[in-house]
C-alpha cells in the first residue's frame, strides 16, 4: 500500500495537513510549493498520485497539468486536483486539462484519503 | 276685389318661387357651371336691394308731401356709383383681396383685427338695421291692409310675424348653406336679381298706368304736375345736399349694401357695368314717382295714405292685376331687404360676437374643423333668427306708427357713422385704431343724443329736455347744439355728429401709434394694388382646373392627385378628367392640400390660383407661422434624433462598463473565494486531525492548534479589510480630522508593522528632524497606510538585510516615500499591485493582497495620491500628502 504521493500546493498550512493525514496512513508524502518547475518535479520523482493545486505561484495547476497530459510518461498519472476557487467553470477546466479527481477546498480528511487510495493503483 | 286668401296663395307662390330659383341658382353654383350667377346684371340688379319697402312705397309718399326731394334718395347712390374709380372700386378690391365678409370685419381688419371694433361696428348695424326691418314688416303688414279692408291691429301683428318667420326660414336656408370664406350666397343674390325685375316691373307697369290710363299721356301728365302743389315746391339746398351725402354714405356704409356691393362682388367686371346700369335702374324707379303722387292725390280723396298709392291707385281703377304686381313688388322690396340684412347681420354677430365668446369658452377643447364649421352656422342661424326676432319685436313695440318711416332716416344717420372709418381707412395710412374707436364713439353718442333719443320723443326723455336743455344748458339741446337752432333736425345731427366723428379720428389717429399688425393692414388697405383682381373671368373653369391639377401633383404626388380629380370628376358627372372649379371641389382640395403643407397654405394657394387673389399679410402671416412650426417640428426630430443616438452611445457605454464590471465582479468573487477557503482549508483539515486525536504528540497537538488559531485570525483579518475597502469605495467612511505630528504617525505605524517581526529584522532608517510636520488628518487612517507599507517591506523585501528608507520632503505638498533594499516590483506588475488581490509574488506572506488597494482608497479621502516610484534600488512608494493640511512645526 505504501505508494507515493506528490502534493505540490503553495499554502505551507495545507501541505502539512495532507501530509499529516497520507502520512498517518502510510503514504510516502513529498511536497512541492512552486508552479514553475512543478512538471519536472512530477517527472523526476514519478509518483504513483499526484495532488495539484490550481493557484500556484509561477504557473498555473491547469497548465501543469496539461503539460502532463501531453507526455507519455505522465499521461496516465492520477491526479487530484485541489481549488479554492468553488465555481462550476473550475470544475469543467479541471476536467478539460485531464485531472482524474478534482476538489474543493475545503475538503474533509478523510475525502483526500479516499480519492488517493482510489487513484492511486493497485 | 281680391281677397285676402288669394293674396296669401299668391304670395306664398311667389315665395316658392323665389325658393326655387334660389335652390337652381345655387346648385348651378356647386356645380361650377353657372357663369351666368357671376353676370355683372345679376350683380347690378342685386344692388337694388337698396330699393326697400320704404322706397318702393314711401317715394310716392315723401313726393306727395315733398315733392322731389325723394329724388335725393337716389342720387346719394347714383353719385357713388358713376365715381366708382375713386371709392368703390378700392373698396371692392380690398373686400375680395382681404376676403373681408361684412362692413365690421372690414373695419376690425383695417385696424389690426380689432375684435373691440368689430363688436362696436356690430353693435351699431344691429340697432340702425333694426328699425328698418321692422319697416319692412310694416309695409307689407300695410300693403295687405289694403287688400283686406278689414284692419284690426291683431290682425296685422300675425301677419308681419308669419312674415318674420317665412323671411327667417329662407335666410337661414339659402343664408347658411355653406360657409365660403368669401361669404357669398349665388342663390340669395339670384333671388334678389328676380326680385329686383319685379320690383322695377311693378312700379313701371304702375307708372304706365297712371300717365296712358289715367291721365292720358306725357303732355298730359306734366300738365297735372305742374297744376299740383309739387310743381311749386320749393327746393331746400341745405336739405338737398346733406341728404344726396347722407344716401352716398348709407349706401356704402349699410350692411346689407356691404354685402351685395363688397362681399358678393366677384370682379370689376361686375362693377363696370353696375356703375352706369345701377344709376340707370334708380332712375326708372324713380320714373314714375311724381305722376304716381299727384294723380294719386288727385283722384283719391284727401287724407288717404300716399305711401300706398302704387296700391291704391290701381285698386281705385279696379286694376287688381295691377295691383296684385305692385303688391308683389312692394313684397319683393321688403324681402329682399330683410333677407341681406339679416345674413348680413348674422355673419357680424356670429363673427364678431358669438364665435369670440364661444372660442374664449371652449379655449381648451380641441377643435376640429368641422366641429368649429358646425358652431360657426348653428351661431349664423341663431343670429338670423335672432335680428328678425329683433325686427319683429321693434315692428311690434312701436305700434307700426308713422314715426317708422321716419327712422328709415335715422337708422342711415347711425350707420353713416362708420364712414370716417371706412374712408380714412382705405385711404390714409395714418388711420389708427384709438382713432377709429374715438370717431366711432362720438360720431355714435352724438347720433343717439340728437336723433336717436328724440326720435322716441317724449317717451323717453322727459319734456323739459326738449325745452330748455339737459339740466337747464340750453347748449345742450339735442336739437340745436351749442344753441345753433333752426336746422332740419337730420341736417343738424349730421352735420354735428360726422363732423365730430371726423375730427375725433382724425386727432386720435394723429396722437396714437399704430401697432405692426395695423400698419401692415393699414398698407395693404391703402395701398391695394389698383391693377390686380378681376382680370380674370371665371369662364376660365377649365384653366383654372388645369391650374389646380399642376399645383395638386406638385404637392400631392402626380398619382394621388389625378386620382383626386378624376374621382371629384365623376362625383360631377363630368366626363373629362378635370373637375369643374365649384367651392365643393376647392374645398376638398384644400383639404387635401393642407394635410400636407397646412391649412393657411392651402387656402392661399387655391386662392391665388381660383380667385386671381393675390396673398394678404395674414395669408403670408399664416404661412409663415406654419412654416415655423414645420422647422421647429423637424428642428425637435433633429434634435430627438440626435439625442437617441447620444443615448444609445450613452446605454452602449453604460453596458460595457456593466459588462466589465460584471466580470471584475466575477473575478473578484472568485478572488474572495479563494482567500476565504484557503484558511478555511487548513482550519478544516487540523481540526479534524484534533477531532480523530489517533496518534498525535502533545507537541503536534499544540502546533495544530496554534495553526488553527492563525488561520482564523487571518480569516478576520481578510473580512476586515474586505469590510474596509467596502465601506471606502462607497465613500461612506468618516474620516476623523485631527492635529498630529508626522513623526508620532511613524513612530506608531512601525511599532505596530514590527510587531510581529520576530526573525526578519527589517531596518527603518528615518530622518527625525525633517518629519516634524504638523498634519490635519485622520491620523488613525493614515497611520493604516503607513503600517500597510512598513509591513509590505517586511514581508517581500528580499534582501540579505533588508531595510526600509522613509523619506519625507517638503515642497509643495508633503511626500513620504518608503525605499527598501529589495528587488522591487516587476516592471509589468507595477501597474496592477494597487489593485485587488493582487498579490505578486509568492503567497507565503499571507496577506490577502487588499492592503494597497485599501491604502490607495485612503490616502485618496485624505486628499493624497500614492503610488508606485519606478526607478528605485528597490520597491519605492510615494505617499503625497496635501499640505493646506500639514502645517509646518513652529
Amino acid at each position: 500500500m505504501a505508494g507515493h504521493v506528490l502534493v505540490i500546493e503553495d499554502e505551507p498550512n495545507i501541505i502539512e495537513a495532507i501530509s499529516f493525514i497520507l502520512s498517518r496512513e502510510g503514504w510516502h508524502v513529498a511536497t512541492h510549493s512552486n508552479g514553475e518547475d512543478a512538471a519536472e518535479i512530477v517527472r523526476s520523482r514519478a509518483p504513483d498520485v499526484l495532488i495539484l493545486d490550481v493557484m500556484l505561484p509561477g504557473r498555473s495547476g491547469y497548465d501543469i497539468l496539461r503539460e502532463l497530459r501531453g507526455d507519455a510518461a505522465t499521461e496516465n498519472l492520477p491526479v487530484l486536483m485541489l481549488t479554492a476557487r468553488g465555481q462550476s467553470k473550475d470544475r469543467e477546466m479541471a476536467e478539460r486539462a485531464g485531472a482524474s479527481r478534482f476538489m474543493t477546498k475545503p475538503f474533509s480528511n478523510a475525502e483526500v484519503l479516499e480519492a488517493v487510495r482510489a487513484l492511486a493503483p493497485a | 276685389m281680391t281677397t285676402l286668401n288669394a293674396l296669401a296663395a299668391i304670395s306664398i307662390l311667389y315665395v316658392l318661387f323665389l325658393f326655387a330659383v334660389a335652390f337652381f341658382a345655387e346648385r348651378a353654383s356647386r356645380r361650377g357651371r353657372a357663369n351666368w350667377l357671376r353676370a355683372p346684371i345679376v350683380y347690378t340688379l342685386s344692388l337694388s336691394i337698396y330699393c326697400t319697402a320704404w322706397t318702393f312705397y314711401g317715394a310716392v309718399g315723401s313726393a306727395a308731401r315733398n315733392g322731389f326731394e325723394y329724388l335725393t334718395i337716389y342720387l346719394g347712390p347714383s353719385l357713388v356709383l358713376i365715381g366708382w374709380w375713386w371709392v368703390l372700386r378700392k373698396l371692392v378690391r380690398i373686400g375680395r383681396v382681404q376676403r373681408i365678409t361684412s362692413i365690421a370685419d372690414l373695419i376690425s381688419s383695417r385696424y389690426g383685427k380689432s375684435n373691440l371694433l368689430g363688436v362696436g361696428v356690430t353693435l351699431l348695424a344691429v340697432i340702425g338695421t333694426t328699425p328698418y326691418i321692422a319697416l319692412q314688416l310694416q309695409s307689407v303688414t300695410l300693403s295687405v291692409e289694403v287688400f283686406s279692408q278689414a284692419s284690426g291691429g291683431e290682425q296685422e301683428q300675425t301677419t308681419a310675424f308669419w312674415v318674420a318667420v317665412g323671411l327667417a326660414v329662407f335666410t337661414v336656408i339659402f343664408g347658411t348653406r355653406n360657409l365660403d370664406a368669401n361669404e357669398r350666397h349665388h342663390g340669395v343674390v339670384m333671388a334678389i336679381a328676380v326680385e329686383a325685375i319685379v320690383k322695377l316691373a311693378a312700379l313701371m307697369a304702375v307708372g304706365i298706368f297712371v300717365v296712358w290710363g289715367i291721365s292720358g299721356g306725357v303732355s298730359e301728365t306734366l300738365e297735372r304736375i305742374d297744376a299740383s302743389s309739387l310743381g311749386h315746391w320749393e327746393v331746400n339746398g341745405g336739405r338737398w345736399a346733406g341728404l344726396m351725402f347722407l344716401s352716398a354714405a348709407a349706401f356704402l356704409c349699410l350692411p346689407r349694401m356691404f354685402q351685395v356691393m363688397v362681399v358678393e362682388n366677384d370682379n370689376d367686371q361686375q362693377l363696370r357695368m353696375a356703375a352706369w346700369a345701377f344709376p340707370l335702374y334708380l332712375m326708372l324707379m324713380s320714373l314714375f314717382i311724381v305722376p304716381i303722387a299727384v294723380v294719386g292725390l288727385d283722384v283719391l280723396p284727401a287724407g288717404s295714405n300716399p305711401d300706398l298709392f302704387v296700391l291704391t291707385v290701381p285698386l281705385e281703377y279696379g286694376q287688381n292685376a295691377l295691383a296684385l304686381l305692385s303688391f308683389l313688388g312692394g313684397f319683393s322690396s321688403a324681402t329682399s331687404m330683410v333677407i341681406v340684412a339679416a345674413i348680413a347681420l348674422s355673419t357680424m354677430v356670429s363673427n364678431h360676437i358669438v364665435m369670440p365668446i364661444w372660442l374664449r369658452v371652449n379655449e381648451n377643447v380641441v377643435s376640429v374643423s368641422g366641429d368649429v364649421r358646425n358652431v360657426v352656422l348653428l351661431s349664423r342661424r341663431l343670429s338670423i333668427g335672432g335680428v328678425l326676432a329683433l325686427g319683429y319685436l321693434y315692428y311690434a313695440q312701436s305700434g307700426g306708427g308713422a314715426a317708422l318711416s321716419e327712422i328709415g332716416l335715422v337708422a342711415f344717420m347711425g350707420i353713416a357713422q362708420v364712414l370716417p372709418a371706412m374712408l380714412g381707412g382705405i385711404f390714409w395710412r395714418g388711420a389708427t385704431r384709438f382713432g377709429a374707436l374715438a370717431g366711432l364713439t362720438v360720431g355714435f353718442s352724438i347720433w343717439v343724443y340728437t336723433l336717436y333719443l328724440p326720435s322716441f320723443g317724449a317717451a323717453i326723455l322727459p319734456e323739459s329736455f326738449f325745452d330748455g336743455g339737459p339740466f337747464g344748458l340750453i347748449w345742450l339741446h339735442p336739437q340745436a347744439l351749442f344753441g345753433i337752432s333752426g336746422i332740419d333736425p337730420l341736417l343738424h345731427t349730421m352735420i354735428w355728429s360726422l363732423t365730430f366723428n371726423a375730427v375725433a379720428f382724425f386727432v386720435a389717429s394723429l396722437s396714437s401709434f399704430p401697432s405692426p399688425l395695423e400698419r401692415l393692414q393699414g398698407a395693404q388697405f391703402v395701398n391695394i394694388q389698383q391693377g390686380t383682381g378681376g382680370a380674370r373671368s371665371w369662364s376660365q373653369g377649365s384653366a383654372e382646373a388645369e391650374d389646380l391639377m399642376v399645383m395638386a401633383q406638385r404637392i400631392l404626388g402626380s398619382a394621388d392627385a389625378q386620382r383626386l380629380f378624376l374621382r371629384e370628376a365623376r362625383r360631377q358627372g363630368s366626363d373629362t378628367h378635370l373637375p369643374a372649379p365649384t367651392a365643393e371641389f376647392l374645398q376638398i382640395l384644400e383639404r387635401e392640400l393642407s394635410g400636407s403643407v397646412g391649412a393657411a397654405t392651402a387656402h392661399a394657394m387655391v386662392g391665388q390660383i381660383v380667385g386671381g387673389m393675390s396673398i394678404s399679410v395674414e395669408d403670408l402671416m399664416a404661412v409663415a407661422d406654419e412654416t415655423a412650426q414645420m422647422m421647429e417640428y423637424s428642428a425637435t426630430l433633429e434634435a430627438q434624433s440626435q439625442e437617441l443616438s447620444r443615448t444609445a452611445a450613452q446605454l452602449r457605454a453604460a453596458n460595457d462598463k456593466l459588462t466589465r464590471l460584471s466580470v471584475q465582479k466575477d473575478a473578484f468573487l472568485s478572488q474572495i473565494s479563494h482567500e476565504l477557503r484557503t484558511p478555511m482549508t487548513s482550519i478544516r483539515a487540523f481540526s479534524e486531525i484534533l477531532r480523530d486525536g489517533d496518534g498525535i504528540t502533545a507537541e503536534e497537538q499544540s502546533k495544530y492548534a496554534s495553526i488553527i488559531h492563525d488561520e482564523a485570525i487571518r480569516l478576520t483579518r481578510l473580512l476586515d479589510d474586505l469590510l474596509d475597502l467596502s465601506v471606502l469605495e462607497n465613500g461612506q467612511v468618516s474620516l476623523n480630522l485631527g492635529e498630529g505630528m508626522l513623526s508620532d504617525v511613524l513612530d506608531r505605524a512601525e511599532a505596530a508593522a514590527l510587531a510581529h517581526d520576530d526573525k526578519r529584522g527589517l531596518q527603518i532608517k528615518r530622518d527625525r528632524e525633517s518629519e516634524q510636520v504638523w498634519l490635519n488628518t485622520d491620523t488613525e487612517r493614515l497611520s493604516q497606510v503607513f503600517i500597510n507599507l512598513i509591513s509590505n517591506a517586511r514581508k517581500y523585501c528580499d534582501a540579505e538585510s533588508p531595510a526600509l528608507a522613509i523619506v519625507v520632503t517638503k515642497g509643495e505638498a508633503l511626500t513620504v516615500d518608503f525605499i527598501d533594499n529589495g528587488s522591487g516590483v516587476a516592471p509589468e506588475a507595477q501597474d496592477v499591485i494597487f489593485e485587488k488581490f493582487a498579490r505578486v509574488s509568492d503567497q507565503k506572506a499571507g496577506g490577502a493582497g487588499l492592503g494597497l488597494a485599501i491604502s490607495r482608497q485612503i490616502v485618496t479621502r485624505l486628499g493624497g495620491e500614492i503610488s508606485y516610484l519606478s526607478g528605485q534600488s528597490g520597491a519605492a512608494f510615494r505617499v503625497i500628502l496635501p499640505l493646506e493640511k500639514a502645517l509646518a512645526a513652529q
